[in-house]
């Protein structure tokens, strides 16, 4: 591999294209979670990712694998699970959370026991975004694009079915359908974000920025592009502070993900303050 | 069927086979306006549903004419502060809403909004974000979502329910101009016919699980509802409102109606 191509990138840069693409697609995916009343699904599918980041460690298969299949597997268990209101649903995402998170324990355990995979617990939940290997870029691109592809084809239906499902319905819209297709992608979302910033903090990439653009925007494009705008600055933003903390005294720097979310709570923050200004 | 827009012929419609309502007949001729009366849980909303093709009706047939093109508002409708649609938006979902892919915009699909935006004289809000629209807003724009597809059937289940006394009345007068204007056939459901009396020529009444149809004058009197009720009924008009009263504890429970106050009462009942 020669020249300027993916597998060429230093740390630094692995963790800038890996982070935009979790960022860009947690961010568009998410303001369809929150619209849709999915943020604890969403919350709870990155958490059970975990559990795949922690056997793809056990088994040597690729990270992002491990997240997607396993985000994947927990969708599948709450759409067959799940109900039509919300109430059912998150009764359903809560039980689907146990048992992933069960599932993490178990192979955590036996990660540092048995591969004696040090640090394990600390990657697999709140990331590692420097140590993401370089041959992960390409994965990671091509889920983001598969993903931003399936929510561009979704967006209309998606928000008709979020303003009346009743009303989606009359118009030929397969709400259900619809409703199985967007937990697909928001396991692909979460799994790739789990990569990024941890399968516990999936959660702040996918709700953060996604609900801070739907407090400022007017409009559906809007919301996403801010959002989108929001996760990719926090995401690059803590990138450079953790990059630069390691000057602040200390044997180690500062863990990035930590600096992703401040920056992603101060932009909720500040979008909030926005849109009271407006009105 | 002769160039009716809707008709229903012995439509029983229920849940888990358990028939709410049944033996429900009638048919609106294009450009009628017509009104579905009847208290809280009597049927309405899921024969709108029926009628919808959302449910099967246990029994009975239900045949739109035209095109085949329904319309409908749900009572129901998530457009909250939270929601990033402006006005226009929510109507130009009406047009394609339920297509995949994301619309480039188009000169031809705005002039469409557009039209509709002043159909329903919503031009005043129509680039405000709906969450931040009072409740009459909000059904202006619902209808234009709605009648943007020129449907030959619209749909409304209890529009008025959450709206003052003024914007009732300017809802019901633009719906009836629509039906006439539109030629389309408006059937709307509410548990109080008195903001509907200045508009509607049809009306179909519903209680104890059977409904009546026809005109204002040859359903709501007397005679008919007692038949209906299976009580005596006696229908009074005061101040040009209909009271609809029950003589001695009447066959409803109407504690749903008293709580939306006075104006949802379209049945008094006399100890």
């Amino acid at each position: 591999m020669s020249g300027a191509g993916w597998f060429a990138l230093g740390p630094v840069g692995v963790a800038l294209a890996v982070s935009f693409a979790a960022a860009l697609v947690s961010a568009v995916v998410g303001v369809f979670t929150v619209l849709r009343g999915q943020a604890f699904a969403g919350h709870a599918l990155g958490d059970i990712s975990g559990a795949g980041g922690a056997a793809a460690l056990l088994f040597g298969i690729r990270p992002l694998a491990g997240f997607v299949a396993m985000a994947l597997g927990g969708a599948a268990a709450m759409a067959l699970a799940g109900g039509r209101r919300i109430a059912e649903r998150d009764l359903a995402s809560g039980v689907v959370l146990g048992a992933g998170l069960g599932l993490a324990a178990l192979f955590l355990y036996l990660d540092a026991t048995m591969s004696g995979v040090g640090g394990a617990a600390s990657t697999v939940m709140f990331g590692s975004m420097f140590a993401i290997p370089p041959g992960m870029v390409l994965p990671a691109a091509l889920c983001a694009a598969a993903a931003l592809a399936a929510m561009a084809a979704l967006a209309r239906p998606l928000l008709l079915v979020a303003i009346g499902p009743d009303l989606a319905a009359s118009r030929g819209v397969p709400v259900k359908l619809v409703g199985f297709a967007h937990l697909a992608v928001l396991a692909l979302a979460v799994g790739l974000a789990a990569m990024s910033v941890g399968a516990v903090l999936a959660t702040a990439l996918l709700i953060g920025p996604a609900s801070a653009g739907l407090r400022a925007a007017r409009t559906l494009p809007g919301a996403v592009a801010l959002a989108a705008a929001i996760g990719i600055g926090a995401s690059w933003g803590g990138i450079a502070l953790a990059y630069e903390s390691y000057g602040w005294g200390g044997r180690h720097g500062w863990p990035v993900s930590f600096f992703v979310v401040a920056l992603v709570v101060g932009a909720y923050v500040a979008a909030g303050l926005a849109a009271r200004m407006r009105r | 069927m002769n160039g009716d827009a809707l008709a229903l012929e012995g439509v029983a419609v229920g849940h888990g086979g358990r028939a709410v309502l049944s033996g429900v007949g009638f048919s609106l001729a294009p450009g009628s306006f017509a009104g579905l009366i009847g208290p809280n849980g009597s049927g309405k909303t899921t024969l709108l549903r029926s009628i919808l093709g959302l449910v099967k009706p246990l029994d009975g047939r239900v045949t739109i004419g035209g095109r085949g093109q329904v319309g409908y508002v749900p009572q129901s409708i998530a457009l909250d502060r939270f929601m990033p649609v402006r006005a226009r938006d929510v109507i130009a979902l009406g047009l394609d809403g339920h297509r995949l892919g994301i619309p480039l915009p188009s000169r031809r699909r705005r002039a469409q909004v557009d039209e509709m935006i002043d159909a329903v004289g919503a031009a005043g809000f129509a680039d405000r974000r709906v969450g931040d629209l009072s409740g009459g807003q909000q059904q202006r724009v619902m209808i234009a979502h709605a009648l943007i597809r020129r449907p030959d059937v619209l749909l409304l289940d209890e529009p008025l329910a959450s709206l003052d006394l003024r914007s009732t009345a300017e809802v019901v007068a633009l719906l009836a101009r629509l039906a006439r204007e539109a030629r389309v056939a408006v059937l709307m459901s509410a548990h109080d016919m008195n903001p509907l009396l200045p508009a509607m020529d049809r009306i179909v009444y519903v209680a104890e699980g059977r409904a009546v149809a026809g005109t204002v004058e040859e359903v709501v009197r007397g005679a008919v509802l007692s038949a209906l009720y299976g009580a005596h009924i006696d229908v009074l008009r005061v101040h040009g409102r209909v009271l609809v009263v029950a003589a001695g504890g009447g066959p409803h429970d109407h504690d749903h109606d008293h709580a939306h106050g006075e104006d949802a009462m379209h049945v008094v009942r006399i100890p």
